[in-house]
């Protein structure tokens, strides 16, 4: 298991879920140093595009996807059409239909009062933490309350990000680097999601394709690579039936 | 972009976005427990990751860069090997940001 994870449920009152939240909280929290530069160069970036500070507040609000977002605000600069710009944010936002199948098994048996406000909160970041840690820790009756945990620390954080991004109008901690916490963090989370040849196989083809697919538009680089990993998954599975034991022991 | 335009742009984006991340979460239950999903989903996290990270760590202002210079390249295949040994998401961390800004206090940009 993941260094500092710990069995969540204890099946009494409201610890565990407090528990399960601060987990989810404390899982992102690296992720978090990483995207407050991003959340800021957006602030920075709808100004420099005239937009208004409700609008520039609207998007983290309402759209709240920093890759969308940011391509939003420069085309609206750059004065392009509505459905130019329309188009381009959802091409960008496809990958997370890839994120939502990926965590349907674990999540759709949630009520709608759950689902529809999980879904909006969802990022790459807490994709990346809650797919980790449900392929680890089965948290059965508690996963919600742990994404929750996360995905509430994230949105909290690009959107005081945003504010302040609009306010100070500078660029910050770019020459710190601090953004590379975020690759970082994935980087960390990658070697937990890979634990036989199958899956390192999808990793490398996952990569090298998206790599080589970065000049793509909308982002497409990340669902190129996702889709040729996970066929690359598959077929090592298949034909060779590839896996060597775990260098520490998994409980599925 | 004048007010009306603008809202209508915001409005059809968080919709359509909001589609995409709950489609799967409201259409699993149709799809059921098939095994072959559950088989192919497995490698999702994988890909996904290595997607995210790989990109990262080639590219630098946008041009691919595979040359000594890239101190994050450098930087991202020792918290690599970190990773690979601990398993331990906050190592990783630490060791990629001491790498990240030893080499770049050492190579002048």
């Amino acid at each position: 298991m993941p260094r500092g994870s710990m069995p969540l449920f204890s099946g009494d009152g409201f610890r565990p879920i407090r528990v399960a939240l601060l987990t989810g909280v404390r899982d992102i929290l690296p992720l978090l140093v990483g995207v407050a530069p991003f959340a800021l160069v957006f602030g920075v970036a709808a100004m420099e595009a005239d937009l208004s500070v409700r609008a520039a507040m609207g998007l983290s609000l309402f759209v709240y996807a920093g890759a969308a977002q940011l391509a939003i605000a420069q085309l609206i600069g750059a004065g392009a059409t509505v459905l130019v710009i329309a188009m381009t944010a959802l091409a960008i936002n496809l990958r997370f239909s890839v994120y939502s199948a990926s965590l349907a098994p674990h999540l759709h048996h949630l009520p709608r009062r759950w689902k529809w406000p999980l879904a909006h909160l969802l990022t790459d970041q807490v994709y990346a933490v809650s797919i980790t840690r449900y392929q680890r820790d089965t948290m059965r009756p508690l996963r919600h309350w742990y994404y929750l945990g996360a995905a509430l620390a994230m949105w909290v954080t690009w959107q005081v990000g945003t504010v302040a991004g609009i306010l100070l109008g500078t660029r910050v901690s770019e020459a710190w680097g601090l953004d590379f916490a975020v690759p970082l963090t994935f980087l960390g989370l990658l070697a937990n999601a890979v634990d036989d040849g199958a899956t390192l196989t999808a990793a490398v083809a996952g990569g090298l394709v998206a790599a080589m697919a970065v000049p793509l538009p909308f982002n497409l680089s990340i669902i190129a690579g996702a889709l040729t990993g996970v066929g690359a998954g598959v077929l090592t599975e298949t034909r060779f039936s590839l896996s060597f034991p775990p260098s520490d022991s998994i409980q599925r | 972009m004048t007010s009306g335009p603008l809202w209508l742009l915001i409005a059809g984006v968080t919709f359509g976005t909001f589609v995409l991340r709950l489609s799967f979460l409201h259409l699993f239950a149709q799809l059921e427990e098939v095994p072959p999903v559950e088989r192919v989903l497995r490698f999702v996290p994988a890909a996904v990751l290595a997607a995210l990270v790989v990109p990262a760590l080639v590219y630098v202002d946008g041009d691919l860069t595979l040359a000594v210079s890239n101190e994050r390249l450098w930087a991202g295949l020792l918290a690599g090997g970190a990773a690979w040994i601990t398993r331990s998401v906050v190592v990783t961390l630490v060791v990629g940001m001491l790498a990240l800004w030893t080499l770049q206090s050492m190579l002048p940009t």
